[in-house]
């Protein structure tokens, strides 16, 4: 559906150049939901911004729906962009028009009839959940109410594509949730290709199918959602996926151990209980869980236990306790997709 | 009637000032209306054009052109930095090139409409400059034409702040049509200083300076009015 094709974007900056994307290619397919994560000022936006050429790239080509869009200009410009939505973090609503005259924007833009707008504009407000909000200015609007008007706007027209540019980062987490739960629809619903960015890897996580991970004006990491939180690669990406999880332990947990901590992946149907129970009975450890967490992408989960081992009371007489503790560890490792020690 | 109440009542001189005042002000007042209207319909066909061309050729919009802008600009700050008075006579040879005569409210219309429009000008490009640059990239983003841009996103949306700065340009427009006496222009504000500062008579000035507060308040209040309905932006 798109095709981003070494995209590189310089800006000039008071008299300096800086480079703000640097050599980017990215395939979005049709249907998917592609999110690009990544810092502030990593270039996240100013890529979204290359695929309707608000921003033109200083090299490479930009494919829209198989047309080269790189180098139209005027009105065939207007006429590709009218075939990609856009929503905005501020959502960028006209204060002086209401709901419905904003709404209807894009399809007078693009030359609708009349008579097709007054069809139009009721039936997509419908879909958004404000009909009852057509005669309201923005002013008189919610946070979350604001970016349903924009998503009104954008996909009126029956765009092929629908850009939204860190749509959730001005709302509080419930009326995010419910945002990205719209975006959903409209992706199932109208088949929209949908390219999100965000610096939240919570936003990623709950609608994209597919990742791109930027930082410094590049891409660091592309992939499936689930494969990109379950198994990060860059020590960027880690780190991004490490804050959403956030398993952090009390300190005095971690000083007062008597025993070793480990970080326990499970990745899809592995059953958690079995393999640690398992460990226990057999190795005589005991196995105390101090953290965890199981996320759901799409509908895979990732499981992620803080376990600490010592040594359990009830153990056979034979073995030393770190001989026991070693072939545990070997254990789990065999079983769980990936152990981490944490303290030891 | 009210001539001989108060000839009756105090005396004939007091009646026949009164009556005389009351016909100087009706004069100077339909000069400065007529002054004041040409140059604010000059400030609005004028002013408002070029205070656009200023903003939409600057840096940060579509029309991106240094020339035009640099030359707007400084044809701008020319125009507002020469003192009013000065304009009045700098501009007699533009007025009897244009009209034939320097004489009377119509010939002074011609320096006020100068400063009008430039004054002008300058009020809608900073009303300009705070629409939110967001919405014009959403218009872009969804393939508007600049022109429908100018009309659909930053007219609309820059009009309460059009109509206060017309109203600010209305009021100074008052102020300046009081130099318009130097070139025979007459006016409301021309006769407080011909008779209250000239001819030491107070209580004409009194009275003039009352009805030009009162005047200015009503445009005041109208232009907020007419502003604050346009503003959609916190209601």
């Amino acid at each position: 559906m798109i095709q981003l094709e070494n995209i590189r974007v310089d800006f000039a900056v008071r008299g300096q150049s800086v480079l703000a994307v640097d050599d980017v290619s990215l395939a979005i397919e049709r249907g998917e939901v592609f999110g690009i994560v990544g810092a502030s000022g990593a270039g996240k936006s100013t890529l979204l911004r290359v695929i309707n050429l608000l921003e033109r790239p200083t090299a490479g080509r930009v494919r829209v729906a198989g047309e080269d869009i790189t180098d139209l200009r005027g009105g065939e410009l207007r006429r590709a962009r009218q075939k990609i939505g856009m929503i905005f973090q501020h959502f960028n609503l006209m204060q002086n028009r209401t709901v419905y005259d904003n709404a209807a924007y894009a399809l007078r833009v693009a030359g609708k009839s009349k008579a097709e707008i007054a069809r139009r504009v009721p039936e997509i407000l419908r879909l958004v959940g404000l009909e009852d909000k057509a005669q309201a200015y923005p002013a008189q609007l919610s946070g979350g109410q604001k970016q349903r008007v924009g998503i009104a706007r954008a996909v009126a027209n029956h765009p092929e594509v629908l850009l939204c540019d860190e749509p959730t980062s001005a709302l509080d987490l419930e009326t995010s949730a419910a945002i990205l739960d719209l975006l959903k629809e409209i992706n199932a619903r109208l088949g929209i290709t949908i390219v999100l960015i965000s610096h939240e890897m919570a936003v990623i996580k709950k609608i994209c199918t597919r990742v791109a991970v930027m930082e410094g004006g590049h891409v660091v990491e592309q992939g499936e959602a689930y494969d990109i939180f379950a198994t990060p690669q860059h020590p960027f990406t880690r780190q991004l996926v490490e804050h959403t999880l956030n398993l952090e332990l009390p300190p005095h947990l971690v000083d007062d151990r008597q025993g070793t901590i480990l970080k326990v992946l499970f990745l899809g149907d592995k059953a958690e209980e079995g393999v640690l129970s398992t460990a226990s009975i057999r190795h005589g450890v005991a196995v105390n869980i101090l953290h965890g967490k199981i996320e759901y992408i799409g509908h895979r989960a990732v499981g992620l236990l803080v376990v600490l081992l010592t040594d359990s009371p009830d153990a056979p007489a034979g073995l030393p306790f770190p001989l026991r503790l070693q072939a545990a560890l070997s254990y789990i490792g065999s079983q769980a997709s990936h152990v981490e020690v944490l303290h030891d | 009637m009210i001539e001989q109440w108060i000839a009756a009542n105090f005396s004939p001189e007091l009646a026949k000032q009164v009556v005389e005042l009351f016909v100087d002000l009706l004069n100077a007042f339909g000069e400065t209306f007529l002054m004041v209207s040409i140059s604010t319909l000059f400030a609005i066909v004028g002013g408002l054009p070029l205070g656009f061309l200023l903003h939409v050729t600057s840096r940060k919009l579509f029309w991106n052109n240094r020339l035009a802008n640099v030359t707007g600009n400084f044809l701008v700050n020319v125009l507002r930095s020469i003192p009013f008075v000065i304009l009045l006579v700098l501009l007699l040879p533009l007025t009897q090139w244009v009209l034939g005569t320097t004489i009377g409210p119509t010939a002074a219309a011609v320096p006020l409409s100068v400063a009008a429009i430039a004054f002008y000008a300058r009020l809608v490009e900073s009303s300009l400059c705070e629409v939110d640059p967001g919405v014009v990239e959403a218009a872009e983003a969804f393939g508007t034409s600049p022109l429908r841009i100018i009309a659909t996103v930053l007219f609309p949306e820059a009009l309460p702040g059009f109509l206060r700065g017309l109203t600010v340009t209305l009021i100074s427009l008052i102020g300046y049509s009081a130099m318009a006496g130097i070139v025979g222009g007459g006016g409301i504000g021309d006769l407080a200083i011909r008779f209250g500062y000239y001819r030491y008579q107070t209580n004409v000035m009194v009275v003039t300076v009352v009805v030009l507060v009162v005047l200015v308040q009503l445009v005041q209040s109208l232009g907020d009015r007419l502003a604050s309905r346009a503003d959609k932006k916190d209601i």
